[in-house]
């Protein structure tokens, strides 16, 4: 196991030093010339030459790489060429309601689709498993910012239970804060559990086959508990995969929910510095993202391990 | 008073008719046998028995197992008895276990599900020392994985008797298993049945086990049951003409044409294959295993020679090196005094000189192919391609040769049978009339019937083209009658070789006489049955 999670590790490591050098590398042939651009198109030839040695745009590439990467691994992602602050606390700011809104998405989407793809493959082909099956190819057949904007109909505008956009922010409160994070969560959740549910039945279906679960009822267990014994923790790693992939997603891809109840995700900030040329964001919360990525597979493999006694012992 | 009865069972799947009127009785501490190939209805026999028959699945009849039909039982009673009045062990030990959990926890589970006056983990211990799988040698913290086919099949052993049941039912116990584990789970399956008067369903297809085993027989054949009787009875005097035919089938002898052997044709020479293991540390080189070891012989044109060994002998490994799929570490392997293996990948000069023939007749063709399609695959092996008369011309005559008719040609795999498909893969091998073919297990898969026919149809090629080959086969039976010289494979190495006759009555090596030994066989009279 030790053994195991050390390989992953340096794969890890390995992985994310790749990513930064491609995410330098695109963002350099990039064009447009953030110092340009910040001074718009009258500057003076000697006011940009200045802009440059003050931002560093005018050292070599290389070492341009080395002082990103050594100030990101000090938590110094250098400074927003638009706003002229450090681009650290801008992201810390999105993070605080983007991590908060995917893990509440990742919950309730496992909240639903766990008990649904139970459910649908305890009872395959009769009418449960046809209602749950249905519903799913809705959920993912439907974009989830027409689920927002239902949500937000019925719930904010009609029942008037929750607010229709915006976050309070953390200071007013966990209760509040989770509050205005339910709608875009749900509507970011529906999409994700639909996948989940079907993927989870059919991880289910493929393990009622084994001979394994054969023995299981010749030892006297019912449908229900050889499932829940013998099948459950057998059909986790497709399961577990689809999981890391919706976490990944989840974290940046709510760009559309972000802006459909203004909430000033990572998502918006990573769109904004796109149209303002504000390069070193870019860069920053791309390489975070990345990180972030390769961090969940990196539990998701141990993950792996945890459930499968085979994994474990291969490495 | 009989411990189990079924009567007038009769058993119906979505329409489909499966058994007929079948009725068999096991008294407590006997061993029956129930017999038949493949779709003959003897599984479903066991799995009506445990109320474990598939969705859609319809019974008349009577299954009276110690005086409750448990026909009439509902599910809740019968998990009740499954697994505590009666147990069951199946074919595939490699997957019949969970692999995610220790074989420790898969034994003491079903002492807690049924007797809750026990400790589960020392009664799992106590059953798992009874089928010989002591805690001090396997600990019961030992996952699936971590065992060997027959290791696994005594867990699965182990969790059917661990509540003590009445009856035992097998279905295939030894099917997936080497001769000499086979002998040894046969031996303890017999123990358990004479030591704790358990009455012992057992269901196979193997005659020979039967012979070995059984105290009585029921012969099935199309769900019902032809003809039953205690074994020595029946084994000296079968009535049905089923009956008859399938013991003549199982003793099936070929006679093979003289052939006259000349120059090598394959010639194998210290050939060494080593295999790189998972690396343990970073910085050091991976070990290796040797998966053979220093091995030589030679096939002269003409000859038929048969390969035998167990599960991980290396006869796989071998006959990959000599179709020149793999490079070895060291040695030659020539086929007339060429290289198999060249220049980092196969030699196709040689290739296109020799053939195969696979174990599974399902799995080894493309299901959306036509059987023409299928059949001319090696041509592409060939320098000039046949122009297209000449090609319907070759596919016609490979199918005559081996029994099917040339309108088949335009037929998909899915339409034959299996020793149909079997034939087809012959006709495959055969129609760029190959110097060498290899036949891997090619008969290991089909029922005893079918078996003979495959065996006659190869008997009789042999005579039309000369043929030489070399067969591999777990099944000493089969390569005693189609080969006339024989290499027995141990550990990677060959350990006796000789005329085929000789090895079998005079074999010299003792792991040949273990091999010779743990093989079940039927009694001698039978032989001309």
């Amino acid at each position: 196991m030790l053994r195991y999670t050390l390989k992953r590790l340096l794969s890890l490591l390995i992985s994310l030093a790749i990513a930064s050098l491609v995410i330098f590398a695109v963002i350099e042939v990039a064009p447009g010339d953030p110092a340009s651009f910040m001074l718009g198109m009258n500057a003076q030839e000697d006011t940009l030459a200045a802009l440059r040695a003050e931002l560093g745009l005018d050292q070599s590439k290389f070492q341009r790489y080395l002082t990103w990467v050594t100030g990101m691994m000090q938590g110094d992602f250098g400074t927003s060429y638009q706003y002229r602050t450090p681009v650290a606390g801008m992201i810390a700011d999105r993070l605080w309601v983007s991590l908060p809104l995917a893990l509440y998405a990742l919950l309730l989407s496992t909240a639903i689709a766990f008990p649904a793809g139970i459910y649908a493959a305890a009872r395959r082909g009769k009418p449960g498993d046809m209602g749950v099956m249905g519903a799913t190819q809705l959920g993912v057949a439907i974009p989830n910012f027409w689920f927002a904007m239902m949500l937000v109909l019925i719930f904010a505008i009609n029942l008037r239970w929750f607010s229709a956009g915006g976050f309070t922010g953390w200071d007013k409160g966990v209760f509040a804060a989770l509050k205005s994070l339910t709608l875009p969560a749900i509507a970011l959740a529906l999409p994700q559990a639909a996948i989940l549910a079907r993927v989870m039945r059919s991880a289910l279906l493929d393990v009622l086959g084994e001979d394994f679960m054969r023995t299981a009822r010749a030892k006297g267990l019912s449908r229900g508990q050889a499932l829940r014994r013998h099948g459950l923790r057998n059909a986790m790693i497709p399961v577990l995969t689809i999981l890391g992939l919706q976490f990944s997603f989840l974290l940046a891809g709510g760009i559309i929910i972000e802006q459909v109840f203004y909430l000033p995700g990572l998502g918006r900030l990573i769109f904004q510095s796109i149209s303002a040329r504000d390069l070193i964001v870019v860069e920053s919360v791309t390489m975070l993202l990345v990180f972030a990525v390769i961090m969940v597979n990196f539990a998701v493999d141990l993950a792996y391990a945890a459930v499968d006694p085979r994994l474990r012992a291969r490495t | 008073m009989s411990l189990l009865q079924i009567r007038n069972l009769t058993l119906s799947i979505n329409g489909t008719a499966i058994l007929h009127d079948v009725s068999v009785d096991i008294a407590p501490g006997e061993v029956v046998a129930i017999t038949g190939e493949s779709g003959s209805g003897k599984s479903m026999t066991a799995l009506a028995t445990m109320q474990l028959l598939p969705d859609g699945a319809e019974t008349t009849g009577q299954i009276v197992l110690s005086g409750q039909d448990v026909t009439q039982l509902g599910e809740a009673a019968m998990c009740g008895l499954r697994g505590n009045a009666v147990g069951m062990v199946f074919q595939e030990p490699m997957t019949a276990l969970n692999p995610v959990q220790t074989i420790g926890a898969q034994v003491a589970e079903t002492v807690r599900l049924h007797r809750p006056d026990l400790d589960p983990m020392a009664r799992a211990a106590e059953v798992l020392t009874r089928v010989g799988l002591p805690p001090g040698k396997i600990p019961l913290s030992r996952y699936p994985h971590e065992l060997s086919g027959g290791q696994r099949q005594r867990v699965v052993i182990a969790i059917a008797i661990a509540c003590g049941p009445k009856l035992l039912i097998a279905d295939e116990p030894t099917t997936a298993l080497d001769v000499t584990t086979q002998a040894q789970i046969l031996d303890l399956l017999k123990q358990l049945a004479s030591e704790d008067g358990m009455g012992l369903m057992m269901i196979t297809h193997d005659l020979a086990v039967v012979a070995q085993m059984a105290d009585r027989i029921a012969v099935m054949q199309h769900g019902h049951v032809v003809e039953a009787g205690d074994t020595p009875v029946l084994l000296a005097d079968p009535q049905h003409p089923y009956t008859k035919a399938l013991f003549a089938a199982s003793n099936h002898r070929v006679i093979l044409p003289e052939t006259h052997q000349d120059a090598p044709l394959l010639r194998v020479q210290n050939v060494v294959r080593d295999y790189a293991l998972p690396r343990t540390t970073l910085f050091k080189a991976p070990g290796t295993m040797r998966a053979v070891n220093d091995v030589s012989f030679d096939i002269p044109k003409g000859a038929r020679i048969g390969l035998v060994g167990e599960s991980g002998c290396g006869k796989s490994t071998l006959t990959r090196a000599i179709l020149g799929l793999e490079p070895v570490q060291s040695g030659t392997i020539t086929l007339g005094g060429e290289p198999v293996f060249s220049a980092g990948r196969p030699n196709l000069a040689v290739r296109r000189r020799m053939q195969v023939v696979f174990q599974d007749p399902y799995g080894s063709f493309n299901p959306r192919h036509r059987v023409a399609r299928l059949i001319t695959e090696p041509f592409h092996l060939l320098e000039s391609k046949p122009s297209a008369t000449e090609r319907a011309d070759r596919v016609a005559e490979a199918l005559i040769a081996v029994g099917l008719s040339p309108a088949d040609a335009q037929k998909y795999p899915h339409q034959f049978s299996g020793g149909q498909r079997q034939r087809i893969a012959i006709a495959r091998a055969l129609i760029i009339r190959p110097e060498l073919i290899v036949f891997d297990e090619a008969v290991s898969a089909l029922d005893v019937s079918v078996r003979a026919q495959i065996l006659d149809l190869i008997a009789a090629l042999c005579g039309q083209y000369n043929l030489t080959y070399l067969f591999i086969s777990h099944d000493l039976s089969v390569v005693r009658t189609i080969t006339d010289h024989v290499l027995v494979m141990k550990s990677g190495e060959i350990v006796e070789q000789g005329p085929t006759e000789d090895v079998f009555t005079t074999a010299r090596h003792p792991y040949t006489q273990t091999l010779i030994a743990a093989a079940p066989t039927l009694p001698e009279r039978m032989h001309h049955a």
